[in-house]
């Protein structure tokens, strides 16, 4: 099976987080625990699911190497990196150049 | 502009506490999610890809300035120094924590604002013409009617969950600048042959999944039965709307499917039992609404001062920004500013804490502390003397929000799209970005001149791409964001749908192939002609051929 880690959004502040081998959430996709198989995975979910301060815990594939752990689907790699431009920027206008 | 009685005041004060409330329960882990999810959602509380959603509303886009200022104020002390004007002229906070919500809605009610019923099935933000009351052109003004909508809309026990959710917009003008004809209900003010005033009212138009163009239900409806017959309708689709399928649940696909004819005759059966009951629209009431929005006390001027046509000699800037972001007021020596958040490069619609602040002083000092937002996610100043203009856009200049480029292909309507929002397939604002940037040559903008290019990140679409001149659609194709191309669309009072021009583009070949659209609609044009007319006149065939050339 391809590599998973479990990921949600924390209740408080709706922040993206994600489960530690510590049963912790950590908002650092590197702290993530990875699961080499299902069975635990579903298991840990489960068990995450259960708990009040997080809101739909879910798992999904993601590639390591390097000393990280990238998420296949964009959408996930958005939600662990964060937008994908700068955020929050004033732009100055441009003119036009006199004739 | 509307001011809160003492209704309104009592009913949001309720809102906010009862809010806080269920908030903490939700915390305490007195509620689940699946039991909280419909409460937040009915604050305007969403859950995104980063964080919670906030969506505030602004009743048919008129804030104060005062409400402008406490907008900055939440963007800085609670979400990340930044909002977003959206298409139904509210904003949205992307950042908000859970545990502030109940403060920042008390924040908003402090100034008369708040989040109700800017999501979930129910009526929602009646939007308006963003020159309401200003407008030459006008017939009379539009915001009068929406306050009146808001009011009957707001809670209303019979319409808080319809199948799905409800839009309505009203133009004021028989030039549609609110998109009326892409609504659940589109209402258009106009004079019948005596001369009388009333509305066309436009029932089943809409975008997303299934775009419609509205259809007329009513050719001329006196006012006083506005209220009564928009409660007809809403019955109607109360009853008869699909509940089985979300993807079928709105009014456009009931009226698609019942047909107009049977569909207007359900209503008018409806609307004779209540057309002269409790709704009947009182003239006193009207009046005390319109008192509210009086115009504000002008100045006795003419139209083209001095000073205005020396600057405007003697600065090309100043005099392209004249001729581009202005539109005609009906008080002579007053000019309609469009402030334009459209950047090159920047974020359609963003603006952060201190241009808000900045704009709320402007306002104070130029335009009778009033600003509208609007659903092209622009903002305007309503009532500028002419011979200000000069200084107002110089400090407009200083601030960002002087780009020259309203109506041209640079102003982009477009939806957060991937970046934030969940629903998304596909990116949209770096695409927007990337538009604006090849095009960032300010005299070939206006040497393409009008041409509107709007964006949705899914099939949602949120940011009207089957109304666009250029539409584009971003899709998920095996994990691979794809780009589809419609052209053709209008919002206007000629509206229309784009026809899809072909197979989808991958992110790295959009740009280029709009880049493509516009060469070859400079290469056909005739004379003056709008790329819309050039696009009518001869049809999808010449672009298609451009675009899918080395295929």
């Amino acid at each position: 099976m391809a590599l998973q880690i479990i990921t949600a959004n924390r209740l408080g502040d709706g922040f993206v987080v994600y489960l530690t081998a510590l049963g912790a959430l950590s908002q650092r996709i590197t702290d993530a625990v990875v699961f080499l198989d299902a069975a635990q995975s579903e298991q840990r979910l489960t068990a995450l699911g259960a708990a009040n301060g997080v809101i739909d815990p879910y798992a999904i594939e993601v590639t390591t190497g390097d000393n990280a752990i990238v998420p296949v689907r964009l959408r996930e790699r958005i939600r662990a990196f964060g937008p994908t431009m700068e955020t929050g920027r004033a732009v100055l206008p441009l003119t036009v150049a006199a004739a | 502009m509307y001011r809160y009685d003492e209704y309104d005041h009592a009913l949001v004060k309720q809102r906010v506490a009862q809010f806080r409330d269920q908030t903490q329960r939700r915390l305490a882990g007195g509620l689940t999610e699946d039991e909280f999810k419909p409460l937040r959602l009915m604050n305007g509380l969403y859950l995104q890809l980063h964080a919670y959603m906030l969506r505030v509303a602004i009743p048919y886009g008129v804030m104060s300035s005062a409400q402008l200022r406490k907008l900055a104020y939440i963007a800085r002390r609670f979400d990340k120094g930044y909002g977003h004007f959206t298409t139904r002229q509210n904003i949205q906070f992307n950042w908000p924590k859970l545990e502030d919500v109940p403060e920042i809605l008390e924040e908003l009610a402090s100034v008369e604002m708040h989040a109700i019923q800017t999501s979930g099935n129910c009526i929602r933000n009646t939007t308006a013409d963003q020159y309401a009351g200003v407008a030459a052109d006008e017939v009379e003004d539009p915001r009068v009617y929406c306050e009146l909508i808001r009011q009957w809309s707001t809670l209303h026990p019979e319409f808080s969950f319809l199948p799905r959710k409800f839009k309505i917009a009203v133009a004021g003008a028989s030039q549609d600048r609110a998109a009326v004809r892409f609504h659940d209900i589109g209402i258009v003010i106009r004079s019948d042959d005596q001369g009388e005033v009333g509305f066309e009212i436009l029932v089943g138009g809409g975008l997303g999944r299934s775009p419609f163009v509205a259809k007329t239900i009513r050719n001329f409806l006196p006012k006083k039965h506005l209220l009564s017959y928009l409660e007809a309708i809403l019955r109607v689709y109360n009853q008869l709307g699909r509940r089985d399928n979300k993807y079928k649940a709105r009014i456009k696909v009931l009226v698609f499917e019942t047909g107009i004819d049977k569909f207007t005759q359900l209503v008018e059966e409806e609307w004779r039992h209540i057309e002269n009951g409790a709704l009947t629209l009182p003239a006193e009431e009207v009046a005390r609404i319109k008192g509210q929005f009086a115009p504000p006390p002008y100045e006795d001027l003419e139209n083209g001062p001095p000073e205005l046509g020396v600057r405007q000699q003697t600065d090309t800037d100043f005099a392209r920004w004249t001729l581009i972001n202005l539109v005609p007021h009906k008080q002579p020596g007053y000019a309609i500013v469009n402030l334009s958040l459209k950047p090159i490069d920047g974020v359609p619609g963003d603006m952060t804490a201190e241009q808000m602040d900045t704009v709320a002083g402007l306002a104070e000092r130029y335009s009778f502390g009033e600003i509208t937002s609007t659903h092209e996610q622009n903002l305007i100043f309503a009532h500028v003397r002419q011979k200000d203009l000069f200084d107002l856009w110089r400090q407009l200049k200083k601030a960002g929000l002087a780009t020259p480029n309203v109506g041209l292909i640079s102003d982009i309507i477009c939806c957060p799209g991937m970046d934030y929002c969940s629903l998304a397939t596909a990116r949209s604002i770096p695409v927007a970005q990337r538009i604006s940037d090849r095009f960032r040559d300010l005299k070939q903008q206006y040497d393409i001149g009008e041409l509107r290019l709007k964006m949705s990140g899914c099939i949602n679409a949120c940011g009207h791409h089957h109304a666009g001149h250029i539409g584009i659609l971003g899709v998920d194709r095996k994990g691979e964001e794809f780009y589809q191309i419609t052209l053709g669309g209008s919002a206007d009072e000629n509206a229309a749908i784009g026809q899809v021009i072909g197979p989808a583009f991958s992110s790295d070949a959009v740009v280029d192939a709009v880049t493509v659209v516009v060469e070859t609609y400079l290469q056909l044009r005739q004379n003056a002609e709008r790329f819309i007319d050039t696009y009518w006149r001869t049809g999808p065939e010449p672009f298609k051929e451009k675009l899918y050339a080395a295929h």
